[in-house]
């Protein structure tokens, strides 16, 4: 049976960091599953914990009044779910629910921040990391506000 | 037959697909034009009011045409609201197609934006018809809102028979929709892709291709494994007035199917 240290050193998220390091981070990590429409991160929370997705599907939601629950995002297997747990004030900007079976390594962040404050090349490593993640979902964001499928025919 | 005399075609059937894009089917009034291969195109003439280019959105037996038009301008407003019995002109067809049959034996990866479904559309007929003389057949489709794909009932019917992988994305959505939310290139990193054997056929609009073709690079597919079908102001159809000219490509003639390593540096210059 794979360990932590062994499913995350698989994912693109903590390439390249050395074994100590990752184990470091394992030891954060725990096995977790979510039901379809379980409710995994709550907005103004606080953000304590990020997730690893290994399986299922989660919304990204932002209550918006007289339109109810816009789903804003859809992740997946590989994807990183949360960041806030990094990034002062600590609370959760969005609702995340499960979409159906959810598989998933969550983390420790509070553990993590407590170590990336005293060891800052870890805290450097794992700052870049979370950094091109929200990088991705910013280009994603852009490519949206581009309108990509309504532009092009006039005739 | 003069490729420049539009043919009258009678409007036998029109069916609703988004708020504002409608699928007609055409009957010859007389005569007919060749049959069509998927990706092609025709001049679409709405009498008195112009032509345009529409792609054959089904290749139907006998001399059938459907054509599905989003209704964005004079021309096609007028199209999307011709009625059962309007007759119109239709020249063509013209152009390069898909050349579906090259990617037999080899998985395929379809992806469309938008109303770029609708060329794509003959291409899934094809994959699903043949179903065994392919590999891995992927369907990415992308739209701004649920209600705004086309074909979504057929889609859906795709979907359901698990012949074919199908993920559908929009850019929002109500808790009430179960596919995926975020634009269509964000779904190339979800999909398992082979690149030494993947052939990618993508339609929607030049950024979305720009983007979706970027992410395919990106997963090791070469340019010559990826095809788009371009959209230019297209007026003559057969490479004669010059209006679809991308440098030095005609897209009504070398296109609008074209291979990426050929278009994508052309369209990474500006101006052109």
């Amino acid at each position: 049976m794979k360990t932590i240290a062994d499913l995350i050193a698989e994912e693109e998220l903590f390439q390249g960091l050395d074994k100590e390091a990752l184990e470091f981070v394992a030891g954060c990590g725990s096995n977790v599953h979510f039901a379809p429409e379980d409710r995994i991160l709550t907005e103004g929370e606080s953000a304590n914990t990020f997730y690893l997705l290994r399986s299922g599907s989660v919304a990204l939601s932002f209550y918006v009044p007289g339109r109810g629950e816009v789903i804003i995002d859809t992740l997946g297997a590989g994807d990183v779910l949360g960041w806030s747990w990094l990034f002062a004030p600590y609370r959760w900007q969005f609702d995340a629910e499960a979409r159906d079976d959810v598989a998933a390594v969550a983390f420790d962040g509070a553990c993590l921040r407590t170590k990336c404050d005293s060891d800052n090349h870890l805290g450097y490593l794992l700052t870049q990391r979370f950094a091109k993640v929200i990088l991705g979902r910013l280009q994603a964001v852009r490519l949206r506000v581009l309108d990509v499928y309504g532009a092009g025919a006039t005739h | 037959m003069d490729a420049m005399a539009p043919v009258p075609y009678r409007v036998v059937g029109r069916a609703r697909e988004t708020a504002d894009t409608i699928t007609l089917t055409l009957e010859p009034v007389g005569e007919s034009i060749a049959t069509p291969r998927p990706g092609q195109f025709n001049m679409l003439y709405a009498f008195g009011v112009g032509e345009v280019p529409i792609s054959v959105s089904a290749i139907d037996a006998g001399h059938r045409l459907r054509h599905t038009v989003r209704g964005v301008g004079a021309v096609s407003q007028s199209l999307c609201s011709s009625e059962a019995g309007t007759v119109i002109g239709v020249r063509g067809p013209f152009g390069t197609d898909w050349d579906v049959e090259s990617a037999m034996g080899s998985d395929v990866l379809v992806v469309a934006g938008g109303i770029g479904l609708a060329p794509l559309r003959p291409v899934v007929h094809e994959l699903l018809r043949s179903r065994r003389r392919f590999r891995r057949v992927t369907v990415l489709v992308g739209a701004r809102a649920p209600e705004e794909i086309v074909f979504r009932g057929e889609v859906a019917s795709w979907q359901a028979s698990a012949r074919i992988s199908v993920r559908t994305t929009v850019d929002y959505a109500t808790a009430a929709w179960k596919g995926e939310v975020g634009v269509v290139p964000t779904l190339i990193e979800r999909v398992t892709i082979d690149p030494e054997v993947t052939t990618v056929m993508i339609c929607g609009p030049e950024v979305m291709l720009r983007f979706t073709a970027a992410e395919v690079l990106g997963r090791g597919i070469a340019a010559e494994r990826v095809r788009v079908s371009m959209e230019r102001n297209m007026q003559c159809g057969v490479g004669r007035c010059g209006h679809c000219q991308l440098g030095p490509v005609l897209v009504c003639t070398h296109g609008p199917v074209l291979p990426w390593s050929r278009v994508g540096p052309l369209l990474a210059r500006r101006e052109m």
